[in-house]
């Protein structure tokens, strides 16, 4: 591998132990993936920052690494911790938690890392540029940058995207690579997808079949949106009331979708054909929409190639989301605990969930999770108020995902995400019920999950 | 005696004895970091412990946070001595790094039994 003379005083201890270590893990990361170089990074998102993941391995080795002196040389900004940093006794974190956890991000913020505490840093003013090189780790937080805004980063551990902090070096692999960008799968859509719930549910089937391929999404039906388009942020692009009742999903249907590509498959970059910036350049690759009319799941074809070494793509059609939402939703009827926000919320979720709470009580404990930053604009602009008012608790800092939930006392969830959704068995021990936020806000009101089911019951 | 030249992961020097899987390691669920012993259900080497072993196996399997088990294994004392990879992956390399284990990849991992004596030096992989 070709290192640069700075690269390689580093390497060899000339800037001390700690960032020796850190270029050693970029190096073997490049030699074992086949770089020939390393590349600048942007910034770094290190993931592994919740005690409930790290254990007492990963903070005795944080704690090392921080009283070595080590510092970060890019901006570096942490994942969700496992509980809020402000209100931990609210959410019942035992206070034995709260003090491992505390220590996590005080190590973590000697070393210099931003404890923004999200996995949505680009909605808290961390937005990388199209084309630029990061090493990010939270999953959601990959897919969006790589597939939404054309930042390139693979999908990194904990220490290794320390290590590129610490050296403002990653090993130009994988998602670093245009050729690695290519479509591996073409997926045709041809169902309507009005919410972010049908987003995460597709996500959950694609990223099942898909592992760590590329899909590129073709989405063929008409998705009339359920909600107005003003309380929802669409991305990219024109906001005429035309454009928005067609085809080009919200923020949060984009979150919501990659979020679950990252969580069934290892999905960190997907096109969105009229949707995504990259995925004009694969079209000829993918051929012209809806030119193949088999209702078969799974199929090979070999689709429009721009060049003879171009592989073919594997075809999946998808033409109703029934078997997503089955896989995802327990058999419930009541529900004592509803968690919205992951990836965490954006305004515009906190502005529906207030709307739909305003006159009620909630009777089950109802958590909406979202970033320090993103929470102080809702407070400011009254949205955590309302939603405090009928009992709902607006935390920041953390998530369903990496919090200690299992201890909790919880019996039965609701979630409009189909990442937790997909994790809560697993991870906190919770059977759970998957659906819209509206759904979701219900639940939580009336402590029933009241929605249609997989099963098409009431 | 057999040199088996492979790709330092972690350039290192070690021995020890061999303790051989047929099948990937999981560090994070699958070896508790208390006791160096080989917890993950109908793995082929439950309940054996990898401690002070060179420990030779396929590859890396499992969650990232499985290189924070490695690290607490060596501060538990427990780790693996050396660990041999047919082809290694970053759970395992950047666990090995931070623990400062010598490792060693790329090397036909079918020529080391379990109870070879085995020393790991830089690239070479020397098994007796």
């Amino acid at each position: 591998m070709r290192l640069t003379a700075e690269e390689r005083a580093m390497l060899e201890g000339a800037e001390g132990p700690t960032v020796r270590k850190a270029m050693q893990i970029v190096v073997a990361l490049g030699e074992i993936y086949d770089a020939v170089e390393l590349v600048a990074v942007g910034s770094a998102q290190i993931a592994g920052v919740s005690y409930k993941n790290l254990g007492e391995a990963g903070l005795e080795f944080l704690e090392e690494w921080a009283t070595q002196g080590t510092c970060t040389r890019v901006p570096a900004f942490a994942n969700p911790a496992g509980m809020d940093l402000q209100r931990w006794r609210e959410m019942g974190i035992p206070s034995e938690f709260a003090r491992q956890q505390q220590r996590v991000v005080n190590a973590l913020a000697s070393m210099g890392v931003l404890l923004t505490c999200t996995c949505t840093p680009y909605l808290v003013g961390h937005v990388p540029r199209a084309g630029e090189h990061l090493a990010w780790g939270e999953s959601s937080a990959v897919s969006f940058a790589n597939s939404v805004l054309a930042a390139r980063t693979n999908r990194e551990g904990g220490p290794s995207a320390l290590a590129a902090a610490i050296t403002g070096r990653t090993a130009a692999y994988g998602l670093h690579l245009t050729e690695k960008r290519r479509p591996t799968h073409r997926i045709q859509v041809r169902c309507p997808l009005p919410n972010e719930a049908d987003y995460g549910a597709l996500g959950y089937l694609v990223g099942r079949q898909v592992g760590d391929g590329v899909p590129y999404f073709q989405l063929l039906a008409e998705s009339p949106r359920e909600v107005p388009a003003p309380a929802a942020s669409t991305f990219g692009g024109s906001r005429s009331r035309e454009e928005s009742s067609l085809r080009r999903p919200t923020q949060e249907q984009l979150m919501a979708l990659g979020a679950a590509m990252g969580a069934s498959g290892a999905v960190a970059l997907h096109h969105i054909e009229g949707v995504t910036p990259e995925a004009a350049q694969w079209a000829g690759l993918a051929g012209r929409s809806g030119s193949r009319s088999s209702t078969a799941s799974v199929q090979a074809c070999g689709a429009a190639a721009d060049a003879s070494s171009d592989p073919e793509l594997i075809e999946i059609a998808i033409d109703s989301l029934e078997e997503g939402y089955a896989a995802l939703n327990s058999p419930l009827d009541e529900i004592d605990f509803v968690s919205l926000g992951c990836p965490h919320s954006t305004l515009g979720d906190m502005q529906r969930a207030a709307a739909l709470l305003d006159g009620h009580r909630v009777k089950a404990t109802l958590w909406i999770t979202t970033s320090r930053g993103v929470r102080e604009t809702a407070e400011r602009q009254g949205l955590v108020a309302r939603i405090e008012a009928a009992g709902g608790r607006v935390f920041a800092d953390t998530c369903l995902v990496v919090a200690p939930v299992e201890d909790l006392g919880f019996k039965a969830m609701a979630t409009n995400s189909a990442k937790a959704a997909f994790y809560a068995p697993g991870h906190s021990g919770l059977p759970r019920r998957f659906g819209t936020l509206q759904q979701c806000i219900r639940a939580a009101i009336k402590g029933r999950w009241a929605g249609r089911d997989s099963r098409g019951l009431a | 005696m057999k040199r088996l030249r492979g790709r330092a992961i972690c350039r290192g020097k070690a021995q020890g004895t061999a303790l051989v899987s047929p099948a990937a390691i999981g560090f994070l669920g699958g070896v508790d970091p208390d006791t160096g012993i080989v917890v993950e259900l109908e793995h082929p080497l439950h309940g054996r412990s990898v401690a002070g072993r060179v420990l030779v196996f396929p590859t890396g399997k499992g969650s990232t946070v499985g290189s924070y088990t490695l690290y607490r294994l060596c501060k538990n004392g427990l780790a693996p001595t050396a660990i041999v990879n047919a082809r290694s992956e970053a759970i395992v390399a950047v666990g090995a790094i931070i623990s400062s284990i010598p490792m060693v990849d790329l090397v036909d991992v079918s020529q080391i039994r379990t109870g070879d004596a085995v020393t790991v030096d830089g690239e070479d992989v020397i098994v007796d």
